[in-house]
């Protein structure tokens, strides 16, 4: 690697040739501060937070854009550029809603962590004209909050070149700059897909889930509600997050206690349904190779991905497969069979789910989720309402003892847990479609080329004499990359996956916020992904057709994958969206 | 922001369109294209519609939102069309002194429509101008050709009655 001598506060340091001050910094143990920057999302060197003095330069400069030079001499921490730093963060100040001790992010917002840092003395030392914005709160899952907005633009930057969605962005200028959407529509009304991106790199409290926290303690306390909980498989890996524990962490024993803790009369795991989705959907697969149906046939799981698709790629709907997603597969199946074998009216059954995820909250609420007459599930949560669930409640959640899920809707095995890992499902999906194709156990259940944090996947397998071509995306610019390849006739996939959040679930807009700091050097969905795959590698079973409580319900209720009944209850439809 | 409440019915031609398109396609593969796209578009149409917009947003492959932030942002750009009668108000220091800024107020209240907006008739628009060289006459307004000077905010009814 070839390297720039420079000096930093003095020190020589030997930094790579096109590093930027910011990454030099790091090498000589200091932490310059940031706060609109976000590695490979948002470099613009806008909010000044990072500035330093670099010997020659006419004023201070952004270090987290500059890049360092032989020679170079730089200092980040002289009285200059401390005072600067406050400066700003106190002009930043002079127009934001300060009214932290009721915000949501308390605690955990990176301009009040910064503001203590500096030691802001008088939080009103620049009183001016104030920007007065109405909150939006038309979209289904979350509502922008523009007064605690302080337009770094990172919402915007992850909004448009991670998720090739695009439509939030800086309207106006000068004072009246803000950020919305074109012809001031709600957020609702735009070709926003949910996936909450936008809340995950947020510093502030000005992008928010939609909480539903106060409805689920409600139907707790309600006598008359049978309330049942599931979990997706991600949250075991980041719920420990939000009680301190290290990125990365599985929490699931505890996870579970919580949930009885908070007095949910069943607590349940989303991965049953997962190993569902598997029956239904290698089924579906199988069958439209066999039968000439329309491929690549494309995973429905992640409810941000199918929205995009419904907007963006609408003449790809039919390749989606009319699998519901595992959430939607558990409600139907906790509000036909679960209610039937225990003698429950489905009308009593308070639904709630916890997910890595804001686009559930949109999803619950799609039509054609209502298989039994009643709403799949009655509220999805996000890894972090739940946070603020165990956190209100009193539960020491770090001295809990680990417990085990309910049965029958708790048992799951290791191919459904890594769902939550992009690739997860392509694997899960192969481990028994091949099986059921060719008969014959699997010598290795590892379905390696599919995994990792890379955006877009390929791999071809040979099954039964048949080269199975598959790819996997996550990240809606991957999806649109590929998919732009597939209709241009430039690539001819059988079964492709995609996830609408870069890395899968693990790193979904509904999961802990994770601060820029943090964030820009530590791969978090490599992290937390490594919970899920441990988990599979140590079940005693890795195949969704070998879990027992499936095959009962299918023995029991469903027929076979694929039957009537399973049409009626875990298969869906998409409608065709326009872009706005 | 009122733009969205106060639009006019878009009455774009075929024939604008076909423009529009063919301005598209000469400079869709320029790096920043959308710059002179817009300003094309705006000599098209006389301002930037949410049709007009999404033609330029789907033909590019650029977020509406995306353009809507570039039309927001430099004030060269119009979101809403001109009127039969199009009104200028001069808030230079000579006229805003002498109280232009009440005559604006006047007109938008009469009008109904705030600054840079047209009523929806298409019949009279309303903006605010910088000094007009006419400050022995302060305040001042114009409606297309016509100048009004030492105005008061009781004559201002009257003015707009004479455009019926």
């Amino acid at each position: 690697m070839e390297t720039v001598n420079i000096k930093i506060n003095g020190a020589d340091i030997a930094a790579p040739k096109g590093s930027t001050i910011l990454e030099a910094a790091r090498l000589a143990h200091i932490d310059i501060p940031t706060l609109c920057f976000l590695k490979e999302i948002n470099e613009i060197g806008a909010c000044r937070i990072c500035v330093v003095e670099v010997k020659g330069a006419r004023s201070l400069v952004a270090s987290c854009v500059y890049p360092v030079n032989e020679g170079m001499e730089i200092w980040t921490n002289t009285p200059k550029v401390l005072d600067s730093r406050k400066r700003t963060l106190e002009l930043i100040l002079s127009d934001h809603d300060k009214k932290c001790l009721s915000c949501v992010r308390s605690g955990n917002c990176e301009l009040q962590t910064l503001s203590k840092a500096f030691g802001i003395e008088d939080d009103s030392k620049f009183k001016g004209e104030e920007n007065h914005f109405e909150v939006d709160y038309s979209a289904a899952h979350m509502y922008r909050d523009n007064n605690k907005c302080i337009l770094c633009r990172r919402c915007t930057a992850v909004c448009e070149k991670t998720q090739a969605v695009g439509v939030i962005g800086p309207n106006e200028r000068g004072f009246k700059t803000m950020i919305g959407s074109a012809f001031d529509m709600g957020l609702g009304e735009t070709s926003c897909v949910s996936c909450g991106q936008c809340i995950a790199v947020c510093p502030t409290g000005a992008l928010t889930e939609k909480d539903m926290t106060k409805e689920v303690f409600a139907a707790i306390a309600d006598p008359k509600k049978h309330v049942i909980v599931q979990t997706a498989p991600s949250v075991r890996a980041g719920l420990g997050e939000e009680f301190g524990y290290p990125i990365g962490t599985n929490v699931e024993g505890k996870m579970v206690a919580a949930l009885r803790h908070l007095g949910f009369d069943k607590v349940f795991d989303t991965d049953f349904a997962a190993d569902l989705t598997i029956m239904e959907e290698a089924h579906e697969f199988l069958d439209r190779v066999q039968n000439g149906g329309v491929l690549p046939l494309i995973t429905s799981c992640s409810p941000g991905w199918v929205k995009y698709c419904e907007h963006y790629f609408p003449d790809m709907t039919e390749n989606l497969s009319s699998c519901k997603s595992p959430q939607q597969m558990f409600g139907a199946t906790a509000k036909s069979y679960y209610a039937e074998k225990m003698g429950i009216d489905p009308k009593d059954i308070y639904m709630v789910s916890i997910m890595p995820c804001t686009a559930k909250k949109f999803e619950i609420g799609r039509d054609d989720q209502d298989a039994t007459g009643f709403a799949d599930v009655d509220a999805a949560l996000t890894v972090r309402e739940l946070g603020r669930m165990i956190e209100k409640a009193g539960i020491n959640f770090l001295s809990l003892p680990d417990e085990e899920f309910d049965s029958p809707l708790g048992m799951s095995t290791g191919a459904s847990v890594i769902f939550g890992a992009t690739g997860g499902v392509m694997e899960a999906a192969l481990r028994t479609a091949v099986e059921t194709l060719t008969g014959e156990e699997l010598p290795s259940l590892d379905f390696t080329e599919v995994r990792g944090t890379k955006g877009i996947k390929e791999a071809t397998y040979n099954v039964a004499g048949m080269d199975v071509k598959v790819a996997v995306a996550s990240g809606l610019s991957n999806a649109k990359e590929l998919l732009t390849k597939v209709k241009n006739g430039e690539a001819d996939y059988h079964f492709i996956e995609i996830m609408g959040c870069p890395g899968g679930c693990v790193n979904g807009g509904g999961m802990p916020q994770v601060p820029g700091n943090v964030r820009n050097y530590t791969d978090v969905r490599a992290l937390r992904a490594k919970v899920l795959y441990d988990l599979d590698s140590s079940m005693p079973m890795r195949k969704s057709h070998e879990n027992p409580a499936i095959k009962e319900l299918y023995d029991n209720f469903l027929g076979k994958p694929g039957s009537h009944k399973a049409h009626e209850l875990l298969h869906t439809t998409y409608v065709k969206r326009t872009v706005n | 922001m009122s733009s969205k409440n106060k639009t006019v019915p878009f009455a774009g031609t075929k024939e604008q369109e076909a423009e529009l398109q063919n301005v598209i396609l000469k400079h869709k593969d320029e790096k920043g294209a959308l710059m002179p796209i817009l300003q094309e578009a705006q000599n098209i149409y006389g301002y930037l519609p949410i049709e007009v917009q999404t033609i330029i947003s789907n033909e590019m492959d650029i977020p509406l939102e995306k353009i809507y932030g570039v039309v927001t942002f430099y004030s060269q750009f119009s979101l809403n069309p001109k009127g039969k009668y199009k009104i200028s108000v001069c808030l230079g220091t000579a006229c805003y002194v002498k109280g232009s800024g009440d005559i604006y107020n006047k007109l938008m209240e009469l009008l109904h429509i705030e600054g840079g907006e047209c009523t929806p008739d298409g019949k009279y628009s309303l903006e605010a101008c910088r000094c007009i060289g006419a400050c022995g006459l302060a305040p001042v307004l114009t409606v297309n050709e016509d100048v009004y000077g030492r105005l008061k905010v009781d004559e201002i009814a009257g003015i707009i009655e004479k455009y019926k």
